[in-house]
């Protein structure tokens, strides 16, 4: 037993050391070249800074572009807000029905709903889409896009929970006189927390950090979202390397305040189904 | 439940007083339908059209014969499998072992977990930007660690046959955490008195590893392969954040090829590279969901 110990404390160290190295040092170094003076960073070295600049960096940051980032967080929390709300209120109601109301054409929507995870969107077909609505270029049609992305990866959580709720439940509310809207809104759904918590927390994050379709169908610097702005900085900013990183530091703290407070919903969400297969 | 003998009549009035509205699918389905399905099928016929601002001609298989023919489209088709293949290769290995390493009597193993997760929920395009400086090739900090030990770094995203690998490795940097949680879920699950029986019978570490755990494995590696391989196929933000398909085409993907062509304005050419991509993620998925499901039924 005490060797097994001493053999555990002594790969612990390693590991420790090597996950430093391959995992820590990059962060480090996004936060050290955000804390250094324009010229130091430059150099894109792996030190110290001489002098500490990461709250003029911050500022700097802010007022780039007349207040660019700001208004990019707005964006990003409005977009990340409204398509998770709506995805997982309308993912909901399908997973309930789906769950519950087998029928011939079920194993039909479940080819839908595994052709949502595996398709890749076809994009410009899309924007003509969009554009024939009205909606390329605005912020409602980039959430209606991420609404209709997210809804399989929650409507196949959503069922599977729900099939762990007793049906007599539903007709208990039944008896007591509820119609279907107000037996799902007011008698399932809340029943439904933790794996809403979950959708919600594992979509935030992949929308919060979605490249892809924010450059595609909100181009431009008006409704730019916080990972637009890495790349619009990048292209226009290479000197300013200290300024680069501040932004990617601040674009990496939501994920990670959220990874603090809900590692374990986040797991849950993401490992659900690894061991059914 | 279902009565299929007295089959339309009874089924449409049950169905008008169910309490599981069939109307809960609409908006969920107008959405789904407008904004991915519809697109979706409209890239079949767009694929066989000369596409741009002056409008649509339909050129039959054209496009997709540029795919073949033409050197900068055709690497891309070719890269999209190495990427897809090299990536969730790496990713099952390297989670594997992160996973049982994980899970064995080791000091900071909550600490462990955390920080080879943690790079999941970061931005792709910052992690991108970062290993872009990272490994520079003259004072980035990867070949400044490697002199130190005398070894010359090669350029890993200016060398046109390193720049595709370079792009795939920090994709299992970043992704090889999901792989590891999935395992970890897996190695969890299995009963521990499997291990008790095969140590009782004397069977040695790498014994219990080859014979109990890996086979338990199955599943959790089934979900990691079909994960990776979506994303991996798929993927742009990274490549696009780090070499753009450079240096020239050489780490041009197809969802790469996709965003140049409609950038140029080549939209037909691009929804026929929508497409390809979308014949060569079902030529994986297809077999692989398959097996995976006949794997199922024969246990």
């Amino acid at each position: 037993m005490r060797r097994r110990r001493t053999a555990g404390v002594l790969s612990g160290t390693i590991a420790i050391i090597v996950s430093a190295v391959v995992f820590l040092v990059p962060f480090a170094f996004i936060v050290l070249t955000a804390s250094k003076t324009r010229g130091e960073a430059a150099l894109r070295e792996f030190t110290l800074p001489t002098e500490w600049a990461i709250w003029e960096n911050f500022l700097a940051v802010i007022r780039e572009r007349d207040y660019m980032l700001l208004g990019a967080f707005v964006n990003s929390t409005i977009l990340t807000v409204a398509s998770v709300a709506v995805m997982v209120v309308l993912a909901a109601m399908v997973g309930y029905v789906m769950q519950r109301r087998p029928n011939r054409l079920t194993p039909w929507l479940n080819a839908l709903v595994l052709a949502g995870l595996i398709i890749p969107p076809a994009v410009v077909p899309t924007i003509w889409v969009l554009q024939g609505l009205g909606l390329f270029r605005t912020l409602h049609g980039l959430v209606l896009i991420e609404v209709a992305y997210g809804l399989s990866f929650c409507v196949l959580l959503f069922r599977a929970f729900v099939a762990t709720i007793p049906r007599e439940l539903d007709e208990a509310a039944v008896i007591d006189g509820a119609g279907p809207v107000r037996l799902f809104f007011q008698v399932v759904f809340p029943l439904l927390r933790s794996v809403i918590v979950t959708a919600v927390i594992v979509q935030s994050v992949a929308v919060f950090n979605d490249f892809q379709n924010p450059l595609y169908f909100l181009p431009g610097d008006d409704h730019a979202t916080v990972q637009l702005t890495l790349y619009n900085f990048r292209s226009q900013y290479t000197t300013e390397w200290n300024l680069l990183f501040m932004d990617i530091l601040l674009i990496t703290i939501p994920p990670l305040v959220m990874y603090a407070f809900f590692n374990r919903q986040i797991v849950a969400g993401l490992t659900s189904g690894a061991i059914k297969g | 439940m279902a009565t299929t003998a007295t089959a339309a009549p009874p089924r449409r009035r049950r169905g008008h007083r169910s309490h599981y509205p069939l109307w809960f699918y609409l908006p969920a389905g107008v959405v789904y339908g407008v904004l991915f399905i519809a697109p979706t099928i409209a890239s079949f016929y767009f694929a066989f059209t000369r596409w741009n601002l002056s409008g649509t001609e339909f050129i039959g298989f054209e496009n997709f014969a540029l795919f073949f023919s033409e050197p900068y489209l055709f690497q891309g088709l070719v890269n999209t499998f190495v990427y897809g293949v090299l990536t969730s290769g790496l990713k099952v290995v390297l989670g594997l072992l992160l996973a049982v390493f994980l899970t064995s009597q080791i000091i900071a193993r909550g600490y462990l977990r955390s920080v080879v997760f943690f790079p999941t929920l970061v931005s792709t395009v910052g992690v991108g930007i970062t290993f872009t400086v990272l490994m520079d090739p003259g004072d980035g900090l990867v070949n400044q660690a490697l002199a130190l030990f005398g070894v010359d770094g090669p350029g890993w995203l200016t060398d046109p046959s390193l720049a595709l690998i370079s792009v795939a490795l920090v994709d299992v940097w970043k992704g090889v955490g999901l792989a590891t949680l999935i395992y970890i879920a897996g190695v969890v699950a299995i009963p521990q008195e499997y291990f008790e029986a095969a140590r009782v019978d004397g069977a040695t570490s790498a014994q219990r590893l080859r014979h109990i755990t890996l086979p338990l494995m199955r599943p959790a590696t089934a979900t990691v392969i079909v994960l990776s391989l979506i994303g991996g196929l798929r993927s742009f933000d990274l490549i696009w954040a780090m070499t753009q398909g450079g240096p020239g085409f050489t780490s041009d993907v197809v969802a790469s090829v996709i965003f140049k062509q409609y950038q140029a304005g080549f939209w037909g050419l691009s929804s026929a590279g929508n497409v390809v991509l979308f014949l060569i993620v079902a030529a994986f998925m297809v077999p692989l969901y398959w097996k995976l499901n006949r794997k199922e039924v024969d246990r």
